[in-house]
């Protein structure tokens, strides 16, 4: 059966509208008609900009047709998840604080997008402020999984996860500061990947952990994602941690070549708590690569379980004082009553954030506070040079590592924020990543005994992107459709 | 290991938070806090002693630029999303008398 506009990759569907065999209100039409169906159950959108999408896609199309626009990406309807201003459209972070927030500018990475020429279709739900690894601390409801809609569809960017996996959109962008774009790409069955950190400019992005924090594409497809990667890099001047690299030619990446590539298995991904599932899909890909020619390896990582203890010292430190702007001034929501000044920051703050936000500025305060920030933040930041030099010890040795991306397919809906801890030990896979601020991509391996998508990560040295894409996309080749 | 928040602790990160707690959010913040750096105390197994704190991964230095207004004044839109505005500016409480 011919696949409707909507169910096209990305950059099939541009093809398309690129030749004039699609025109981009007809791909408008397509993603609009799947949300309209399918969204008041899986809830993937926080907000649309249908109206915008339509105004634009008129420009768009004029361009496209007279041969000034010539983009991959030209006309393609996009997802954006809500932690990125987009200008003229309401920006929540799934925050109560920020729920009728209209930000005046655009963040660059949406900016880059737009440039492309692909359509901004709508704001997608995540975890509040991208603090949790479900979609279930958004303050406006949670994401179904497409693929079983008694399941979480993972976090912090389950929405746009979602989007993807219900052919809501073509593709879009998430954000990831311990797992929050490859985690909920695993449970989706999508593909999604975070950059080496300073790859993508962060301006726009609401920060969390800003040391950690980076925009990625979350796509249906690993070419896709070498696209929207190639797309979304810049050099940014109003980002002074973007780094300015002229190695950002991606889709040269698209390869079906691994022979000869180094890959190393850590021995301590493969521990206590990995559901056997998991582990044998993502082994059985292991031994696919090993069979195209990649020399595959297990191997001791070392310090794996210590990446979690030290990534929320970090990044509850880091939160804690880039949340402190949200105070019920500026914009967003301010409470009623109060006494004066420094009552209004408290009240509004209190009821403006949901508990999983609270806790966390609170763990963040503490750790930074005199008396303790030796004894936490610093001997987080240790830690983290240690499990750094972890990962450099292991790209002497190897090209990339493999590894699942987390212990289990997706829970179910409202099995997780009971317990905090435990929901952090599900990110054990994929925070090392952003502590060492290296790139990774999740893929789909398999399906477990539920139907289940189980997520395949393969996690680079700094700068090594395009070799992830390679092996990605060679991977994908072998294993074929993952419908 | 075991670490107890006191009454003190929890005041002093509420003032620190910019939170407003009341009793029953106080002791469930202190039960959350207290399990998070029992489980965070696990880091003094390591031996950190010599090892330079790592802020970031990539050695970033500070970029200087000229002072230059690249933005336009945006201030009408700007102000649209304050709770409160008047005459061009946001509305606070009175600070002093």
């Amino acid at each position: 059966m011919e696949k409707k506009l909507n169910e096209l990759s990305a950059v099939e569907l541009g093809k398309k509208i690129s030749v004039g065999e699609v025109s981009v209100k007809e791909a408008l039409d397509a993603s609009f008609a799947a949300i309209d169906e399918k969204d008041g159950e899986i809830h993937a959108y926080l907000e649309l900009s249908r109206e915008k999408a339509y105004e634009r896609a008129e420009d768009i199309q004029k361009r496209i047709s007279d041969g000034s626009l010539k983009h991959p990406l030209a006309g393609v309807p996009v997802a954006i998840k809500d932690n990125m201003c987009t200008e003229g459209i309401k920006t929540t972070c799934a925050s109560k604080i920020l729920y009728n927030f209209v930000p005046t500018f655009s963040s660059t990475a949406v900016e880059n997008l737009e440039e492309a020429g692909a359509i901004v279709i709508g704001k997608t739900n995540m975890d509040e402020f991208a603090m949790g690894s479900t979609t279930e601390t958004s303050a406006f409801g949670v994401t179904k999984n497409p693929r079983n809609t008694a399941h979480v569809p993972g976090g912090s960017s389950g929405g746009s996860a979602a989007a993807v996996a219900a052919d809501e959109c073509s593709c879009a962008l998430g954000s990831d500061t311990g797992g929050s774009i490859r985690q909920p790409a695993g449970y989706c069955g999508v593909v999604g990947m975070k950059p080496t950190y300073g790859t993508v400019s962060r301006y726009g992005l609401i920060a969390y952990g800003s040391s950690l924090d980076q925009i990625g594409p979350i796509t249906k497809d690993v070419t896709d994602t070498a696209v929207m990667l190639e797309t979304i890099s810049s050099y940014d001047k109003k980002d002074s941690t973007s780094v300015d690299r002229d190695d950002t030619n991606f889709t040269s990446a698209l390869i079906e070549d691994v022979a000869g590539m180094k890959i190393g298995v850590p021995r301590d991904y493969f521990g206590e708590g990995l559901d056997p599932e998991v582990s044998a899909a993502v082994k059985k890909a292991a031994d696919d690569l090993k069979a195209a020619g990649a020399i595959v390896e297990e191997f001791d990582l070392s310090l794996v379980k210590y990446a979690i203890p030290a990534y929320y010292t970090i990044a509850d430190a880091e939160a804690s004082s880039n949340l402190e702007r949200f105070d019920g001034i500026k914009y967003g929501y301010r409470a009623e009553d109060f006494k004066d000044l420094h009552d209004l920051y408290k009240k509004t703050r209190s009821e403006g954030f949901g508990p999983e936000v609270q806790r966390r500025i609170m763990l963040g305060s503490f750790v930074l506070s005199s008396g303790y920030y030796d004894a936490y933040y610093l001997k987080a930041l240790k830690v983290k040079a240690l499990i750094k030099k972890a990962f450099d010890d292991a790209f002497s040795k190897y090209d990339m590592i493999l590894g699942p991306v987390a212990p289990t397919t997706a829970p179910e809906l409202g099995k997780s924020l009971s317990d905090p801890l435990s929901m952090y030990l599900g990110d054990i896979y994929t925070i090392s990543v952003n502590l060492a601020g290296l790139p990774g991509i999740c893929l789909p391996c398999g399906r477990d005994s539920k139907g289940l998508p189980i997520g395949l990560q393969l996690i680079g040295d700094c700068f090594k992107d395009s070799t992830l894409i390679q092996a990605a996309y060679t991977y994908e080749k072998i294993r074929g459709d993952f419908a | 290991m075991a670490n107890v928040i006191s009454d003190e602790t929890i005041e002093y990160v509420g003032i620190l938070s910019k939170l407003k707690l009341d009793d029953e959010q106080k002791e469930q913040a202190k039960k959350d806090l207290a399990q998070m750096l029992d489980y965070i105390d696990q880091l003094g197994e390591l031996d950190t002693e010599g090892v330079e704190p790592m802020t970031h991964v990539h050695p970033f230095t500070n970029r200087f630029r000229e002072d230059e207004v690249t933005n336009g004044d945006d201030r009408e839109n700007i102000l649209k999303n304050a709770p409160e505005e008047k005459d061009g500016s946001f509305v606070v409480p009175r600070t002093f008398d």
